[in-house]
């Protein structure tokens, strides 16, 4: 089925989504002290991209998120994560014990800020893994709809199966 | 970072894992290194902390990121997951070896990085589950252990063998949801998720054990883990996943998955709810146990005594083994103990063997068929004299592993009152010897005009993983410290002699 989506539609999927990335950003940066992190981060800015993939069409969507980039970002974001990690064993302390990134005999703020940054940074590796991830199960669940279906629709129709 | 070694183990076979895909990209040739390299330094890691454990007679804790437990998140290694951890590893790390070449040969090509990279996230579940000292913690690697599982019997090609993965997977599924519905339980009754913690909780007060809510959380577990491990009668999914999944699948998953669940059972009881529970809570569960288990001894070699095909054999010996391991917690005394635990690593030792050698025929011969074993001494005298000694072993032939086990399983039982688990393992040990008996005959003594199936030698890659597990049955069933292993675990977990 062929219908273009109505302009209304189009021009605030648009417009909406650097909300949906500022606000994904937001929730990954506001999980440390509340409901949030980078899981639900991860998902809430992959869903700007299955956004733009409802409303402009497969092709467009795609061209958002490259399968190239996604297959190397979601293993990147494990990298980010173990490499924290490890960094924190290597300076002496346990596995993800953040407060040891500030160094030998810190002051208890350094750690403490140390420990905030360590925090996000995990947390962002979680997010980079889970955006891509989800990126990738939309796009390979609606390929299989898309190539049914035969369309064609880099010109932004709407693939409705 | 000798103090490290506990986290260092699981992560280096997950991060390896979740990293392979993007270095299977950049070069496909540095999969395979990397895979054993990964699993090497795990085999070295857990054997490390076993010895360590051994000699200090004192378990060794981990604390993530600083937070104690039960507050944090923790990994606990004792002699017993000490010996469970070597298991995982050493089985790993020789079917990565064993995997070159039949890897090359039934996995498609566009596959085969995800197939390695699934193959370690695989192992570092398995290891997971066995080092973590948190339940929750425990059904997290159970899932990953089982939804890699999935993919890796899935992963082969053959249609049967997507039909075998999505069967277990629905079966496998209902399982972790009983698990995960029996730490609920326990989380509401003891608001932790810490299995010292909630021992601990247990032993102060005995009181707790006659709630209705602790039981159904025992027999939550009990049903779950039951049919992780496949024990009779909830084996239904596992003679066909061994099956139809690709050789190094079967390899791994049969040397290791369905005892990594009946560990996780011996945990469960041992480590959380307390011994307390099995003698004086819930004294039934024991008569289930040992009813099931019996059925199990005697069942599954005697339903694959009429086998044709290999794997699938060797898949109904694997649920009467499991039995084994199961009367260790039904006898509760040390012997008896002794006898499940040292089982661990004389079944993964000659499960392993056999399974190499189903690989083997399946890598010379595009099969599994029993009948294309004939003559296969002639042509292949390494693989058959694997077989050999694995099959002796299976059935308890003195001087191999097996007979250590059933020894020791027979002592605890006349000890425990139970006069009748003798006879069914040695009913067990009967039906056991026609299979293998039938098995090598055909092997040694087809007769001079049959051209056997199995042309040559498998290589070299294959050939040594095989011999170290078949010579593995033999060290175990001469020398005696394994034995001594097993029982120093067997009398940490605190049961009377």
């Amino acid at each position: 089925m062929r219908t273009e989506k109505s302009p209304v539609i189009r021009y605030v999927a648009l417009r909406a989504v650097p909300f949906i990335q500022l606000y994904a950003l937001y929730v990954l940066g506001h999980g440390e002290d509340g409901p949030g992190g980078g899981f639900q981060g991860g998902v809430i800015f992959a869903s700007s991209f299955v956004l733009m993939a409802l409303v402009y069409g497969y092709g467009t969507g795609r061209k958002g998120a490259p399968e190239k980039i996604t297959d190397i970002l979601a293993p990147a974001g494990c990298v980010l994560y173990a490499g924290i990690g490890l960094i924190c064993l290597l300076m002496g302390g346990a596995f993800l014990e953040y407060g040891r990134l500030a160094g030998e005999g810190a002051s208890e703020a350094a750690k403490h800020s140390a420990h905030h940054f360590g925090l996000i940074g995990i947390e962002a590796g979680v997010m980079i893994t889970v955006t891509a991830s989800m990126i990738t199960l939309f796009f390979e669940m609606a390929r299989d709809a898309h190539v049914d279906h035969g369309q064609d629709d880099d010109d932004g129709e709407d693939d409705d199966a | 970072m000798v103090a490290h070694l506990p986290v260092l183990t699981i992560m280096i076979p997950l991060f390896a894992g979740l990293f392979m895909p993007l270095l299977g990209r950049l070069n496909r040739a540095i999969v395979w290194p990397l895979a054993v390299g990964a699993l090497g330094f795990a085999t070295f890691g857990s054997i490390h902390m076993l010895v360590d454990v051994a000699t200090t007679g004192e378990a060794i804790h981990y604390s993530f990121g600083g937070w104690a437990l039960p507050t944090g998140i923790g990994y606990r290694v004792d002699l017993l997951n000490g010996m469970v951890l070597a298991m995982i590893a050493g089985a790993g790390l020789l079917t990565s070896i064993w995997m070159l070449r039949p890897a090359q040969k039934e996995i498609p090509d566009e596959g085969r990085t995800s197939y390695y990279a699934v193959f370690l996230l695989c192992c570092a579940g398995f290891l997971g589950i066995t080092i973590t000292a948190d339940i929750f913690n425990l059904y997290v690697f159970l899932e990953i252990a089982s939804i890699t599982s999935y993919v890796l019997i899935a992963m082969g090609g053959r249609r049967q063998a997507l039909y075998a993965g999505y069967s277990y997977l629905i079966v496998g599924s209902i399982g972790a949801t009983f698990i995960l519905l029996g730490i609920g339980h326990l989380y509401m009754r003891t608001g932790s998720l810490g299995m010292a913690d909630i021992l601990s909780q247990f032993q102060a007060d005995t009181s707790l054990y006659t709630l209705s809510d602790v039981r159904t959380a025992f027999a939550f577990f009990t049903v779950g883990l039951a049919i992780k491990m496949a024990l009779f009668p909830l084996h239904g999914w596992q003679p066909s996943a061994y099956t139809y999944a690709p050789s190094p699948s079967s390899l791994f998953i049969a040397s290791t998955s369905t005892k990594v669940s009946a560990y996780a059972f011996y945990r469960i009881c041992f480590g959380v709810f307390g011994l307390a529970f099995l003698t004086d809570g819930l004294p039934e569960i024991r008569q289930i146990v040992l009813v099931m288990s019996s059925a199990a001894i005697v069942l599954g070699p005697l339903i694959a005594i009429r086998q044709g095909d290999l794997k699938r054999l060797l898949a109904y010996s694997s649920v009467g083994q499991i039995g084994y391991i199961m009367l260790g917690v039904v006898l509760l005394n040390v012997d008896g103990l002794t006898g499940g635990i040292i089982h661990f690593w004389n079944h993964a030792a000659a499960k392993g063997s056999l399974f190499c050698v189903a690989g083997a025929l399946v890598f010379r011969t595009g099969s599994s068929r029993v009948s294309d074993l004939a003559g296969m001494g002639r042509r292949a005298p390494w693989t058959s004299a694997v077989l050999t000694v694995a099959g002796c072993s299976m059935v308890g032939v003195p001087m191999t592993a097996g007979f250590l086990s059933k020894w020791y399983l027979a002592a605890g039982a006349l000890e425990a009152d139970y006069v009748f688990v003798v006879p069914v393992l040695i009913a067990s040990s009967v039906f056991t010897a026609i299979y293998v008996w039938r098995v090598l005959q055909l092997v040694w003594f087809a007769p001079k005009d049959v051209e056997p199936a199995v042309t040559s030698e498998v290589p070299w890659s294959m050939r040594i993983p095989a011999l170290a597990l078949g010579a593995a049955c033999l060290v175990f069933g001469l020398t005696p410290w394994s034995v001594d292993l097993a029982r120093s675990a067997a009398v940490a977990l605190g049961v009377g002699s």
